[in-house]
């Protein structure tokens, strides 16, 4: 067990940012802190990395408190959502601080900065001003710099959020192969879901200060502990249900769950992706009425009024999609469920 | 272990407050053993004395007193801002703009500053007084005159390291200059703009040769009545008095001007300051051209000194710079050649420097870490350490007479007490000149670097000092320059065998013979080109020292 | 890589920023005291304290060092009334152990006070006392006496063919009109003594009246002797535009030109006498050598040097003036002067009656 959080809890005066929060990241384990903004995700990361003193509870590492190591002597690695690049220093100048600041040979420096400028894919970047560099390869630098000196855990405060969408995705992916490749422990926090789990192992969803459920991706995605997670990871509805044989019925139809569910009432959380355009004679299909009708990039999106349940999204393919005012028949999908405890 | 966590730690004393605590306490406590104590002794001294003369509160609460303030903060008031429309063109000439020149300007920017007010006075007298007597209009002008190198430096040294894609971005949403600078500029300059101002209007409030000089028994200000209740009528409890109004109104001042300091300063994208000059375009050549007529018309003061250390009873000549080897007229000053005067402006005003700056990036430090979670805490210390300029000189040189013999070897007459003294006053500058900088550091990078295994002295080395190395330089320059321009506690403490140039200068001038007036037309001249000298070698030396930035 | 977290502790980082800032304020010291003449110990020393025109010739000094084997520190700062006040504010633990420099003007404050000692030199009575305060002539020594008196442009008059001023009474002719500068009386000594020679002549009761005549023919008024000699007064370096300027009577041996003759001359009838005095401090560390002192500044080798070392005439009798002053800055001698005790009592009530009536 690498790093362990134990009932930490983090005030300002009378703002309680983070609230007696337990915690463990084991070793080579990427875990997400996933959140809205504002709900102390950064906070609880702050206090891992020393910059933050808890107002009760411990941070761990190999189970010795570390209340007395100032963050200098944490030799946890910190890459923020805008690089906080040296601007004082060229790319080489800040992938090699930490090793200076080790007292690591100049040569040995020189290896290890060309080796990690390779590994985040700006080799030859070397002598280049970190003025001069786009967002994305700041970002690279960043990563770069924090990597350098082995750190043991790795922090990263939003790493990608400030990038536009398609590099955040390309670098998400990149970063997770990273990650993956030099088995790196770290800790992410985020707000983006997509972001969380491309890199994490694990994500713990917090709100308002607290650990709401902590988990592997899929199961976070598919069995959210609490209405709010399931809210937070993109249910729009929640619609009571029944799981029996592995099937899972509520007034919208049925779908197959997958994984080991007793059987027994549920809640189903419904995503954007929930209902879509049943094909012809498909069973179990419920008939709606659309609302509402936007086209997106790879499907169009409706809002249908379900009688007895209300308005609800649904999806249907471009080319076929029905007006508003058409009558639809809709089949629920069961990648866009999620199942809640009742 | 859970024992451990369970238990509720309540915020312990961390090493870092208590090192920010000791770094406080340098600064702190020279204030107070230097400044505090002398002038509550001298004041209280006077409070409790019973001679003649009015009345505190018959002072207090007479209409001539507060006439006195009235004036005494309107000429102040009026003198900041004139300084600060002459000052702001140089910044930004200095900051902005890669053009030929900058370094002179730089050089010719800061000579007034150094000038002893009694011949800065009389040259102001001939141009603007002439035949009359008294004149605000002069009073302004001259302390303007003064203060507009203390914009120029304090605001050119942020700009010079404001990033310019802010105020390009303003540009590209369809912003013109003036806008973009209104919005974007203007607001990002605004701790350093406060911070100047505060200060010029400080030096303008206590200014007394000035005013002495050019209000010619007209116009007095509460500095020139505190002189006079002192030094002349022997009025200690007058003196008393009047000093505590001006402490208060010097106080009232700084409370102002930092609020809206505060309200403005955040952490800045700083960056090299030979990125962000270049040629200047378009409308900016105008601001341009007033910046070199600013500095134009602050050199006809000095042209004059020069031209008049030059011409002689039988026209031109050097009489007066070969005075300089010598003594003066009848030995005036005393076996000391106005080349020894030099040399010991140049020593103490090098040792008052190192104190000041030891003093003042201290307290920058400190202040520059506080303000977050003890906004009021700092704002007292900030405010402590800017009470020296607000304060009579006189007040602080009687004060030593009656406390500083309580020190270990009757430190009244310690040949130290004038680059104390004037350190006293360099402070301040040092604070204003790398505080705004350093707040501007974003403090997430110091945490960057901190996580990366730099120790706190390591991420000031690594991190602050590169990035506010300009600004330190800057510093240093600034506060050697006011070290050899200060006037009124050097005269009060400086020995008779041991003057600095302005003291040998105003003792030059209060003698007759017309050598002596040359040579002390020509010690000015000396004194332009020591102070010309410094800030060509603060310029070399920020090249040479700090490298990359 | 682990290294141990509890190696140096983040307080010794921060004490080695105290050591570097006491080495520093240290280097700062060492600068200084390099240059400073630190005192030897064993050697016996007294301390003299003055105002800033003290400024005899150095070998006087070693020669009194040479003949007594005291060394003789002098501690010099402000003008007379600094020095006063100074003294006044230290007398429970004095700067020094003999003063010089207190004058007429302030003296009374000083004794008041009690800040001299009894002593009275066998120096004294070879022509100091007959200048020294009335009842007090056994605590302060006169050691010289300098005057105040209108200097005129001799040559401005000549070449226009109007005949120079001799009275203060001259100045408020017509053909005056607009001559004159002179010193506002509350921040300048000759212009305070310029008053107190105006309330002499004209007493408490006249001389408010005479300063409105004054000020009706066009006085000007300055705040320092410096802008009124250099710069307004016609011979002086400024070449200004008023041939009439308070000054000293010792001025004129200094514009002496090319040609031998004085371009200005002081008016004799128009003088006040300021007389400066030593005495021996009250609390005195060292007593006897400080008598020494006053004697040595009232003897016949010190007042010689007087004239030209602090421009001022010698207060002992039978001490030749130097040849220039001979020539052109004699001692006047019937100059007005006002006891110590009423100028104390009414100066401030003069100086702001001064204020009302030229300013007003």
């Amino acid at each position: 067990m690498a790093l362990q959080v134990d009932g930490v809890t983090v005030r300002y005066g009378d703002l309680t940012a983070v609230s007696g929060v337990d915690l463990s990241v084991a070793d080579g384990e990427v875990l997400a802190l996933l959140g809205p903004s504002g709900c102390g995700k950064s906070t609880l990361l702050r206090a891992v990395a020393g910059l933050e003193r808890p107002t009760a509870g411990a941070v761990r590492w190999d189970g010795r408190d570390l209340a007395d190591v100032p963050v200098h002597r944490r030799e946890f690695g910190l890459v923020f959502q805008d690089g906080q690049l040296f601007p004082h220093r060229d790319v080489a100048g800040n992938v090699a601080f930490g090793l200076r600041m080790r007292g690591t040979a100049k040569g040995e420096q020189a290896a290890r900065v060309a080796e990690l400028l390779d590994l985040v894919g700006l080799g030859g970047y070397q002598r280049r001003r970190v003025t001069e560099l786009s967002g994305g390869e700041q970002q690279r630098v960043a990563l770069a710099r924090a990597l350098a000196p082995h750190p043991r855990l790795l922090l990263l405060d939003e790493p990608l959020s400030a990038l536009d969408r398609a590099l955040r995705d390309q670098l998400a992916v990149d970063l997770a192969d990273l990650l993956r490749r030099t088995a790196t422990t770290a800790l992410l926090v985020t707000h983006d879901h997509d972001e969380a789990f491309t890199l994490a192992d694990r994500v713990a969803v917090m709100s308002a200060g607290r650990l709401l459920q902590v988990g592997r991706p899929a199961e976070v995605w598919r069995r959210p502990a609490s209405e709010e997670v399931a809210r937070f990871l993109g249910c729009t509805s929640v619609v009571p249900g029944r799981v029996e044989d592995g099937v899972v019925s509520c007034a919208l139809g049925g779908a197959p769950v997958d994984g080991d569910v007793p059987a027994g009432p549920v809640r189903v959380g419904l995503r954007a992706t929930a209902l879509r355009v049943a094909a012809e004679q498909e069973a179990g299909a419920i008939t709606a009425e659309v609302v509402q009708r936007v086209h997106r990039r790879e499907h169009a999106r409706l809002l249908v009024r379900v009688p007895e349940v209300g308005t609800v999204e649904a999806t249907a393919p471009v080319a076929t999609a029905p007006e508003p005012g058409a009558s639809v028949r809709l089949a629920l999908d069961p990648d866009g469920l999620a199942l809640l405890p009742v | 272990m859970a024992q451990d966590g369970a238990r509720l730690r309540r915020p312990r004393v961390r090493p870092a407050t208590l090192a920010l605590a000791g770094a406080a306490a340098v600064p702190l406590g020279f204030l107070a053993v230097f400044f505090a104590w002398p002038v509550a002794a001298i004041v209280g001294i006077g409070l409790r004395s019973t001679g003649r003369g009015p009345g505190v509160l018959d002072l207090l609460t007479s209409a001539e007193t507060w006439s006195l303030v009235g004036f005494t903060l309107g000429q102040a008031a009026a003198a900041t801002v004139l300084a600060l429309l002459a000052g702001m063109p140089v910044a930004f000439l200095l900051a902005r703009c890669a053009v030929p020149l900058r370094g002179l300007a730089r050089v010719l920017v800061t000579m007034p500053f150094v000038l002893p007010t009694v011949v800065v006075g009389m040259a102001f007298r001939t141009l603007f007084v002439g035949s009359g007597d008294g004149s605000v209009l002069a009073i302004v002008l001259a302390n303007g005159f003064f203060n507009v190198a203390v914009v120029a430096r304090t605001v050119g040294g942020l700009w010079a390291h404001t990033d310019r894609r802010a105020e390009d971005a303003a540009r590209a949403l369809g912003a013109s200059r003036w806008r973009a600078f209104t919005s974007v500029v203007l607001p990002s300059l605004a701790p350093a703009i406060a911070s100047a101002a505060a200060v010029v209007f400080l030096f303008c409030a206590t200014s007394f040769g000035v005013v002495l000089v050019l209000g010619a028994a007209r116009y007095r200000t509460l500095e020139t009545e505190i002189y006079l209740r002192t030094v002349q009528l022997l009025d200690l409890r007058g003196a008393a008095a009047l000093s505590l109004v001006q402490l208060v109104a010097v106080v009232a001042a700084l409370v102002l001007g930092a609020r809206a300091r505060r309200r403005h300063e955040t952490a800045l994208r700083l960056r090299r300051a030979t990125e962000t000059a270049r040629r200047p375009r378009g409308g900016e050549w105008a601001v341009v051209a007033v910046a070199v007529c600013v500095i134009a018309l602050l050199m006809v003061p000095i042209v004059g000194l020069v031209v008049r250390s030059l011409s002689t009873v039988d026209g031109w000549g050097l009489a007066g710079y070969r005075a300089l080897l010598g003594s003066g007229q009848h030995d005036t000053l005393g076996g000391v050649s106005g080349v020894d005067a030099a040399v010991n402006s140049l020593r103490t005003a090098f040792d008052a420097t190192l104190l000041a700056m030891a003093l003042g990036v201290l307290a920058s430090v400190v202040l520059s870490r506080l303000p977050r979670r003890n906004p009021r805490v700092a704002g007292a210390m900030d405010a402590a350490l800017m009470l020296p300029l607000g304060v009579s000189a006189v007040t602080v040189g009687f004060g030593y007479l009656v406390t500083m013999d309580a020190l270990p070897g009757d430190f009244r007459t310690s040949p130290l007490l004038v680059p104390f003294a004037q350190a006293l006053v360099a402070t301040p500058l040092v604070v204003r000149t790398v505080l705004p900088v350093l707040r501007a550091v974003d403090d997430r990078l110091r945490q960057a670097a901190a996580t990366l295994g730099a120790g706190p002295l390591r991420v000031w080395r690594e991190v602050d000092l590169p990035l506010v190395g300009r600004a330190l330089l800057a510093a240093a320059g600034f506060a050697y320059v006011v070290a050899l321009g200060e006037f009124g506690a050097t005269s009060f403490l400086a020995r008779p065998d041991a003057p600095t140039l302005p003291v040998a200068i105003a003792r030059l001038i209060s003698r007759p013979g017309e050598l002596n007036n040359q040579m002390a037309y020509a010690a000015c001249a000396l004194l332009l080109v020591v102070t010309a000298t410094v800030v060509l070698l603060v310029e070399r030396a920020r090249v040479a020292e700090v490298g990359e930035f | 890589m682990r290294r141990s977290v509890l190696g140096r502790t983040v307080l010794g980082r921060w004490a080695r920023v105290g050591g570097l800032v006491a080495t520093v304020a240290l280097a700062a010291g060492c600068s200084l005291v390099g240059g400073g003449d630190s005192g030897q110990g064993g050697e016996r020393k007294v301390v003299l304290v003055t105002h800033n025109s003290f400024n005899p010739p150095k070998e006087l000094l070693e020669d009194f060092q040479k003949r007594t084997g005291v060394k003789l520190e002098v501690r010099a700062s402000g003008d007379g009334g600094a020095l006063t006040n100074q003294l006044v504010l230290t007398k429970a633990n004095p700067l020094g152990d003999v003063a010089f420099g207190v004058d007429s003007t302030f003296a009374s404050r000083a004794l008041e006070e009690g800040v001299f000692q009894p002593y009275r030199g066998p120096e004294a009575d070879k022509g100091p006392q007959r200048y020294a305060p009335q009842g007090n002539q056994d605590r302060l020594t006169a050691v010289d006496v300098g005057d105040v008196c209108l200097n005129v442009d001799t040559g401005w008059f000549q070449q226009r063919g109007v005949a120079e001023p001799r009275t203060l009474d001259d100045l408020t002719q017509p053909q005056y009109k607009d001559l004159l500068v002179a010193e506002d009386p509350a921040t300048s000594s000759p212009g305070l003594a310029f008053l107190l020679a105006t309330v002499a002549k004209y007493g408490e009761n006249g001389y408010a009246d005479y300063w409105k005549r004054l000020r009706d023919n066009g006085l000007k008024v300055t705040s320092g002797w410096e802008e009124a000699y250099n710069q307004d007064f016609t011979a002086g370096s400024g070449k200004g535009q008023r041939p009439v300027v308070v000054s000293y009577a010792s001025s004129p041996a200094f514009t002496i030109g090319d040609d031998g003759k004085p371009r200005t001359k002081a008016l004799l009838d128009t003088c006040y006498r300021q007389v400066e005095y030593a005495g021996v401090l009250a609390g005195a560390k060292n007593v006897d050598d400080a008598r020494k002192v006053v004697d040595f500044l009232v003897s016949p080798e010190f007042q010689a040097k007087v004239a030209e070392s602090m421009y001022v005439y010698p207060a002992r009798e039978g001490v030749a003036l130097p040849a220039s002053w001979q020539q052109a800055a004699p001692l006047p001698e019937r100059s007005a002067e006002l006891p110590a005790d009423e100028v104390r009592a009414g100066r401030e009530r003069w100086v702001e009656q001064w204020r009302k009536t030229v300013r007003g």
